[in-house]
C-alpha cells in the first residue's frame, strides 16, 4: 500500500517537472510569437487562409488565425474587438444591427455572381426581365422562357447572405425573390442544381465548373472581364473590417494582402477580380462611378 | 483525560466513513456542474429568445400564427415577418413521421438482438448501429441528396426535395440510437421473466410480446424520444434534403423547412445582438420548450404504462 | 400445430424480416461510403495536410485533431458523467427533483449541436478569450457529451441486479466502496458501449466545432511536442479543423477540384477510424472487465 503511493506521488511530481521543464524551455520563438484572428465571410475564407499561410512561411512565428462563420459573425466580432480582422461580402452600412463609425473597410477584392441552371434546362441565355419573371415567379415553366418543358425550381442562397443580397440588388434590380428553396453554401447550391431537372440559382464565378450552365444576360457573358468594365451589374466587393485603423501585424498583413503577387497568383485560381482591374467602383448606396487612374 | 480523548476517538469518523463522505460529495459536484450547464444553456436560451418579444416588441401571436419568415420586413398586412409557424409544422411533422416508422424497425431489430439470435445480434448488429452512430450528419446529408432525393422524385414526384426526403433520412439515422438503447432495456428485463413465462406454457412470442416487451416499456420509451430528441435537434442533414423553404407544408413531398435548418443555416449570416438575430434565437427557444412538452409527454405515457412490479 | 404457436412463428419470422431490412439499409450505406470512398484512400491522403485550391491535398492534420479532440473531450466528460450518473442512479431520492434533473438534462440531449456550439463559442472564445482553440472545442464537446452519456451510464448502472448491492453491504462495505468496487465493474460493459456510442457521436460532429475548434488546421511540426509551442500538435490552444468539420467545409464552400474525392474519401476514414475505435475499446472494455471480476 505504502508502495502504491509513494509510486503515485513519484508520477505525480514527474508530470509537475515535466510541466515547468516544457514551459520554460518552450522554442526561443514563442516569446515574439505574435498571432492575429480573422473571421467571417464563408467566400473570403480560403483566399485569406491561403494569403495567411504563405505570409506565415515567409514571417516565422506569424500566426494568422483565419475563421469562417459567415458575414454576420464576423461583423459582430469585429464591432465587439474579439477578433482583429472581420471578413464580409456586404458593407458593414448593409447590415443591420452594425455600427459601422468605428469600423474600417478595406476592400480585398471583387466577385461577380452569375444565375446557373441545370444543364438538361436547354437554356443558356435570358433577358434580364425574364430573369426577373423566373425568381419572382411569374414564371413557372422553362418552356414559357424558350427552353424544355420542365418546371422551373428555384433554389436560393439562405436570407441575409452576401451572394443573395448581391443577386437581389443587381440581377433582379432590387426585387425580392419568391419564397422557395433555400440553402446556405455555394457548394450546396451547386450540387442540387447539377442533379436536379429544371433548377436555377446563382453563385460567385468561382463556383461555375462544367456540371452547371451559367446563364448569358441581355447578351452579356458573365465573365471577369465584364465585370471589370460594369457591363455584368452582378458583382460586389469583399471586405475586411479592421475596429479602427490597422496597426502592427494586422496593417501589415492587409497590405501583404494587397500586393501584385498575391492579387495574381491566388486571385485567379479563386476567380476573384482584383480591385486594382476594376475600371469603376460602387459605394454601398449603390452609386457606380469611373475609377481614376490607380490608387 | 483518558475519556475525553476515547470519547474523540469514537466519535471521530472512521476512515471509511470519510471516504463514503468524499465519495459521496465528489459525485455531488459532478452533477451539480451538469446541472449548472444546463441551467445555464437554459437560462442563455430563455434570454436570448425572449428578446425578440421583450426588446424588439414583436407579438407572440405574429411569431406563432404567421406564415412568412423574412425577419426585419413586413408582411403585406402590416405585420412583423416572422411567422414561425411553417417551421414549427416541419419540424414536427418530420420528427413524428421518422419516430413512427423507425420504431416498429428498431423494436423488432433489438428483439431479434436480444430474444431470438444474440449471438448474431452482438456479433453483426450491435457493432454496426454502433458504428453508424458516428457518421457525421453531414454525410447523411449527401447520401440522402445522392439517393434519397432522386428516389423521392422520380417515385413521389416533385421535385425530391420535401418532408418525405428528411423523413427517410432522418429514419435512417435515428434508428440506430433506437436500436441500441432499446436493446440496453430489453437487456435489464431479469432473465426469469421469460423463464416464469415459458414455464407457464406461453410461447416464444407470447413471451416476447406480453413480458420482456411490457417490462421494458418505459425503457423502450426513452429510446423513442431520445431518437426523437437527435431528429428533432438533427440540422446540417435534413438542411439539405428538405428544401429549406420556409413555406406551409401542404403536402409531403414540397419543400419545407425545420426549427433547425433555418437557425443553422442563418445564424452566420445575422449579426448578434440584431432583431433578426433574436428571431433565430426564438426559434431555439421553441425548439427547447417542444422538447420539454415531448418528454413530458412520454413520460406520462411511461408512467401509465410501466409494469407494476 | 395450435393457433398460439402458429400465431409464434409467423410473429418470428415477420421479426426477423424485419431486422434482415435493417441490416440490409445498413449494409447499403456502409457499403455506398466504402465503395466510393475508398479509392480515394492512399497513404499520401492519409498524413499529407489539405490544400485549398489544388487536387491532391490530404487529412492528415484533420484525423490527428479529431482524435486529439475526442481522447480531450472524453477525458473531462467521463469522469463527470461518471460521478453524476452515480449520484442520480444510487444516492438520490426518487423524488420529483430528481425526475426534474432527469427531465432537464434530457431535454439538453435534444438542442440543435449548433446551439452549444454557439454557446460555447460565446463563453469559451469570446467570453474568457480562449480563442478557436482546441481547448474551446473540448469544452464544448463536453457540454454537447455529458447529457447522452449520463443517461446512458446511469442507465447501465441501473441494470446491475440490486442483489450486487446487498451483496456487497452485507460484506460490511461501505456504500461508496460497494458502488466503486461493485456496482461499476458489473455495469463496465454497459458503461462501455456508451462511451463509444458517444465517442462516435463526438467524432462525427461539426455544427458544434464550426464555432469553437475552428475550421482551419494550420500546419503542424510533428517534430516537436512541447504543448506549449503553439505549432506543436498537443498544442491546447491551436485551432483544430477535425475531419467532420473537414467534410462539412469542403462540400459547402470548398473549391478544389477534386473536391468529391477528397469529401468521400474523408468519409470513408472517419466511419474506418471509428470502427478501430470501437473494436479496441470494447476489447480494452474486455480485458478490464476480466481483469476486475476475477478473483485476485
Amino acid at each position: 500500500m505504502q508502495k502504491r503511493r509513494m509510486i503515485k506521488w513519484l508520477l505525480v511530481a514527474v508530470v509537475i517537472l515535466a510541466g515547468i521543464g516544457s514551459y520554460t524551455t518552450r522554442s526561443k520563438q514563442a516569446t515574439n510569437q505574435q498571432s492575429i484572428t480573422a473571421v467571417g465571410s464563408t467566400a473570403l475564407q480560403p483566399l485569406v487562409e491561403a494569403a495567411s499561410e504563405e505570409y506565415s512561411a515567409e514571417h516565422s512565428g506569424i500566426f494568422i488565425n483565419v475563421q469562417g462563420g459567415g458575414s454576420g459573425t464576423g461583423l459582430s466580432q469585429i464591432e465587439s474587438g474579439a477578433v482583429q480582422m472581420g471578413n464580409s461580402d456586404l458593407f458593414a452600412q448593409e447590415k443591420a444591427g452594425i455600427n459601422p463609425q468605428k469600423l474600417v473597410d478595406h476592400k480585398i477584392a471583387v466577385v461577380g455572381v452569375t444565375p446557373i441552371v441545370n444543364k438538361k434546362v436547354g437554356i443558356h441565355r435570358l433577358t434580364s426581365k425574364q430573369l426577373i419573371a423566373i425568381f419572382t415567379g411569374k414564371v413557372k415553366n422553362w418552356q414559357q422562357v424558350g427552353g424544355k418543358n420542365l418546371p422551373i425550381t428555384l433554389i436560393n442562397r439562405t436570407q441575409g447572405s452576401g451572394t443573395r443580397v448581391t443577386f437581389e440588388e443587381y440581377g433582379l434590380n432590387g426585387r425580392e425573390s419568391a419564397v422557395a428553396q433555400e440553402q446556405d453554401s455555394s457548394g450546396t447550391v451547386r450540387q442540387i442544381v447539377s442533379s436536379t431537372p429544371g433548377a436555377i440559382s446563382y453563385v460567385s464565378f468561382g463556383y461555375v465548373n462544367k456540371d452547371v450552365q451559367p446563364i448569358t444576360i441581355n447578351g452579356i457573358k458573365p465573365t471577369e472581364r465584364n465585370v471589370m468594365d460594369n457591363d455584368w451589374k452582378i458583382w460586389s466587393y469583399e471586405h475586411i473590417y479592421t475596429n479602427g485603423q490597422p496597426t502592427g501585424l494586422t496593417k501589415k498583413f492587409l497590405h501583404y494582402l494587397q500586393n501584385d503577387h498575391i492579387q495574381k497568383t491566388l486571385f485567379n485560381k479563386l476567380g476573384y477580380i482584383s480591385v486594382k482591374d476594376m475600371q469603376y467602383q460602387r459605394t454601398w448606396q449603390g452609386k457606380i462611378s469611373k475609377r481614376s487612374g490607380v490608387e | 483525560m483518558q475519556d475525553q480523548k476515547l470519547a474523540k476517538q469514537l466519535f471521530k469518523k472512521s476512515k471509511t466513513a470519510r471516504y463514503e463522505h468524499f465519495g459521496r460529495f465528489l459525485c455531488f459536484c459532478a452533477l451539480l456542474l451538469i446541472m449548472v450547464i444546463v441551467i445555464g444553456i437554459i437560462l442563455f436560451i430563455a434570454t436570448k429568445g425572449m428578446s425578440t418579444f421583450l426588446k424588439d416588441h414583436i407579438s407572440m401571436k405574429d411569431f406563432f400564427t404567421g406564415t412568412l419568415w423574412n425577419p426585419g420586413t413586413k408582411t403585406p398586412d402590416g405585420h412583423a415577418a416572422v411567422g414561425a409557424l411553417p417551421m414549427i409544422l416541419g419540424s414536427f411533422l418530420v420528427t413524428i413521421l421518422a419516430a413512427v416508422i423507425s420504431t416498429p424497425f428498431a423494436i423488432g431489430t433489438a428483439v431479434y438482438m436480444t430474444e431470438i439470435s444474440p449471438k448474431r445480434g452482438a456479433k453483426i448488429l450491435q457493432p454496426v448501429t454502433e458504428l453508424l452512430v458516428g457518421i457525421p450528419s453531414v454525410v447523411y446529408g449527401f447520401i440522402g441528396l445522392s439517393v434519397v432525393v432522386p428516389f423521392v422524385r422520380n417515385v413521389f414526384g416533385g421535385s425530391g426535395f420535401g418532408i418525405l426526403s428528411g423523413t427517410f433520412v432522418l429514419f435512417v439515422m435515428i434508428l440506430p440510437t433506437i436500436v441500441s438503447m432499446t436493446v440496453d432495456s430489453l437487456k435489464s428485463v431479469p432473465t426469469y421473466y421469460r423463464q416464469a413465462s415459458l414455464a407457464l406454457g406461453a410461447t416464444k412470442w407470447q413471451t416476447i410480446w406480453k413480458v420482456v416487451l411490457r417490462a421494458a416499456t418505459p425503457g423502450i420509451l426513452t429510446a423513442v424520444v431520445f431518437g426523437m430528441a437527435r431528429a428533432f435537434g438533427e440540422a446540417l442533414a435534413v438542411q439539405m434534403v428538405i428544401g429549406n423553404a420556409s413555406l406551409m407544408p401542404h403536402n409531403l413531398i414540397s419543400p419545407a423547412s425545420t426549427l433547425t435548418s433555418v437557425l443553422t443555416a442563418g445564424m452566420g449570416n445575422t449579426v448578434m445582438g440584431s432583431m433578426q438575430n433574436d428571431a433565430l434565437w426564438s426559434l431555439a427557444l421553441v425548439l427547447l420548450v417542444m422538447s420539454l412538452l415531448f418528454n413530458l409527454l412520454v413520460h406520462f405515457i411511461g408512467r401509465k404504462g410501466a409494469f407494476s412490479k | 400445430m395450435n393457433r398460439v404457436q402458429k400465431q409464434s412463428q409467423v410473429a418470428i419470422i415477420i421479426l426477423k424480416a424485419i431486422a434482415g431490412f435493417v441490416v440490409l439499409i445498413l449494409a447499403f450505406l456502409i457499403g455506398y461510403i466504402f465503395i466510393t470512398g475508398l479509392p480515394n484512400v492512399s497513404w499520401k491522403f492519409l498524413t499529407s495536410p489539405a490544400k485549398a485550391f489544388s487536387s491532391g491535398g490530404g487529412i492528415g492534420v484533420q484525423l490527428f485533431n479529431s482524435f486529439y479532440l475526442l481522447i480531450l473531450a472524453m477525458l473531462i466528460s467521463l469522469p463527470i458523467a461518471l460521478g453524476a450518473s452515480i449520484y442520480l442512479n444510487e444516492y438520490a431520492k426518487d423524488n420529483w427533483f430528481t425526475s426534474m434533473i432527469r427531465t432537464s438534462i434530457e431535454i439538453l440531449s435534444s438542442l440543435p449541436s449548433v446551439v452549444v456550439g454557439l454557446f460555447g463559442f460565446l463563453l469559451f472564445v469570446v467570453h474568457y478569450n480562449f480563442g478557436f482553440s482546441i481547448i474551446s472545442g473540448a469544452l464544448t464537446l463536453t457540454i454537447f457529451n455529458l447529457p447522452l452519456l449520463t443517461r446512458n451510464i446511469e442507465e447501465s448502472l441501473a441494470s446491475v441486479a440490486d442483489d450486487q448491492r446487498q451483496g456487497g453491504l452485507g460484506l460490511g462495505l461501505s456504500k461508496y466502496e460497494t458502488i466503486i468496487h461493485i456496482v461499476v465493474p458489473a455495469a463496465l460493459p454497459g458503461i462501455i458501449s456508451g462511451v463509444i456510442l458517444c465517442s462516435g457521436r463526438v467524432f462525427g460532429e461539426a455544427a458544434a466545432l464550426i464555432y469553437t475548434a475552428g475550421q482551419s488546421a494550420p500546419a503542424l511540426n510533428f517534430g516537436d511536442w512541447n504543448p506549449f509551442n503553439i505549432d506543436s500538435p498537443l498544442s491546447p490552444l491551436r485551432p483544430a479543423e477535425t475531419l467532420a468539420v473537414h467534410i462539412w467545409k469542403i462540400n459547402s464552400e470548398g473549391i478544389m477540384p477534386d473536391l468529391t474525392q477528397v469529401s468521400s474519401g474523408s468519409a470513408a476514414v472517419l466511419v474506418l477510424a471509428i470502427l478501430i475505435f470501437n473494436l479496441s475499446a470494447r476489447y480494452i472494455g474486455r480485458k478490464v472487465f476480466e481483469k476486475m471480476t476475477s478473483m485476485n
